[in-house]
């Protein structure tokens, strides 16, 4: 099918089988190695994206659920070669080690402070919890976050 | 990986979408469910049917006599609905499913049509006596969440039918809600148990009681002995702990690699009394 939808911003237009993986269209299809895949199967949320300014997983999403919505991933974040204040907040903090799982939660967070934009530490944990990390012990994850959303809503 | 290869098609509308799942497609809303199941392997259908977006299975509207709730109504969006205000229940059951993605990803219709034993939603739904409306080729039907369900993975959906929405019946008064899983991770445990309960009371006793419980037998399951014993019963702990044995055996737990049905049986229990001592702490 040929697919209409707009990614960080722009408008794309893709050839593609609506049951392709929006993981896999993402990645394969359209170069954007950012989002990654762990499980695959909902569990670690090292895929998560924005559709609609809502988080998804985008392993257990079809090329067709993005069809003429707003697709976010972690390349759309940086705005004139400035990171993002999350992406900021994760360097500084060490939320990052391997970085295996850090655009899903740099994505799973921007979501919360969508919705939430001066959450407590327990609703960050909370929101978060779908995210797996091997190595950081989550604590500066965290802590990245409340300061992300400090600096935002200043 | 499933395969790319996969159909599937987006449906203009409820009509087509029925033509479609009569001519053999499985319908798909939020995947969560089916795409992990195609992931595994277990579940191979010709092509899917992408119902998520039908504007008839969308809706959430209150009538009458009480809230319907399109089948492809995701559990985020009923969570920030100011119309499930009236249903605390169903918010403090749906607020412990999965992930935030998840949440605004899943389907009320998913949940139900999945007849999962652990299926968060469906203890609310037992508890406020929820009518699944149900549409095909044949028309409009429906039935009481209990005769929907009938084990594991299993429902009355017929060829050809799909569910349109689920309907909430206002209840008289306003029982306290009360909503517990125990599992293993916070985020992602199907449930090892839940209890869910709406408990009415007058002057320090119970007046009536509907409880329901989660993955303690092949499907949700209302324990009616208790809801009737627990009638007259002060509100305390102590006065209910003798019906610990009577909630018990009237749970069928399976043994499975999240827990034994020992365990199981023994969680319930422990939560019929944490809802006494719920009930007794609160204002
Ligand atoms: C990581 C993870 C964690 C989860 N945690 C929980 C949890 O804590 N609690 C819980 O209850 N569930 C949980 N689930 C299961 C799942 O998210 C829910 O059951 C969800 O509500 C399913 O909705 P869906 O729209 O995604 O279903 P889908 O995957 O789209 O569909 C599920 C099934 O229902 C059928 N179907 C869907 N809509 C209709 C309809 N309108 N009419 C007829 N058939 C229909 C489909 O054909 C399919 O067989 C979890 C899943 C994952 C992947
Ligand atoms: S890769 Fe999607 S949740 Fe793990
Ligand atoms: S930084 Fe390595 S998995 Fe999180």
């Amino acid at each position: 099918m040929l697919l209409r939808f707009r990614l960080n911003g722009r408008p794309v237009e893709v050839d593609v089988p609506p049951g392709r993986r929006l993981l896999d269209l993402l990645r394969e299809d359209l170069g954007l190695t950012g989002t990654k895949e762990g499980c695959g199967e909902g569990e670690c949320g090292a895929c998560t994206v924005l559709v609609d300014g809502k988080p998804r997983l985008s392993c257990l999403t079809a090329a067709i659920q993005v069809e003429g919505k707003e697709v976010l991933t972690i390349e759309g974040l940086a705005k004139d070669g400035k990171l993002h204040p999350l992406q900021k907040a994760f360097i500084e903090t060490a939320g990052v080690q391997c970085g295996f799982c850090t655009p899903g939660f740099i994505m799973a967070a921007y979501a919360l402070l969508l919705v939430n934009p001066k959450p407590t530490r327990q609703e960050v944990r909370e929101w978060l919890s779908g995210n797996l990390c091997r190595c950081t012990g989550y604590e500066q994850i965290v802590e990245a976050v409340l300061r992300a959303a400090e600096e935002l809503s200043r | 990986m499933w395969k790319s290869s996969l159909r599937i098609v987006k449906p203009r509308d409820l009509a087509e979408a029925l033509e479609l799942i009569s001519a053999g497609g499985k319908p798909v809303a939020g995947g969560t469910d089916l795409f992990v199941r195609l992931r595994k392997g277990v579940e191979s259908p010709q092509f899917l049917v992408y119902i998520g977006e039908l504007s008839e299975l969308r809706v959430l509207e209150e009538k009458e006599e009480g809230l319907v709730i399109g089948a492809a109504v995701t559990h985020a969006e009923l969570l920030s609905s100011p119309l499930t205000e009236k249903f605390p229940i169903l918010r403090l059951a749906l607020r412990t499913i999965g992930s935030p993605a998840i949440q605004a990803m899943g389907t009320i219709g998913g949940n139900v049509v999945n007849a999962s034993p652990a299926g968060d939603s469906l203890v609310p739904l037992y508890l406020l006596e929820a009518k699944v409306q149900l549409c095909g080729p044949e028309g409009e039907r429906e039935l009481p969440i209990s005769d929907f369900i009938l084990g594991p993975g299993k429902t009355a959906l017929r060829p050809g039918e799909l569910v349109r929405s689920v309907f909430l019946p206002f209840l008289d008064g306003s029982p306290y809600p009360y909503f517990r899983k125990v599992g293993r991770r916070r985020a992602l445990v199907i449930a090892v148990a839940s209890l869910g309960a709406l408990i009415w009371t007058e002057g320090g006793r119970v007046k009536k009681a509907r409880l329901a419980l989660g993955s303690v037998a092949p499907t949700v399951i209302r324990p009616k002995e208790v809801e009737e014993a627990l009638v007259g019963r002060p509100i305390d702990p102590e006065a209910w702990r003798d019906l610990v044995p009577l909630l018990s055996s009237a749970t069928k737990p399976i043994s499975d690699l999240r827990a034994s049905a020992d365990y199981r049986r023994k969680v319930a229990g422990s939560l019929l009394l944490d809802l006494a001592q719920s009930l007794q702490n609160r204002r």
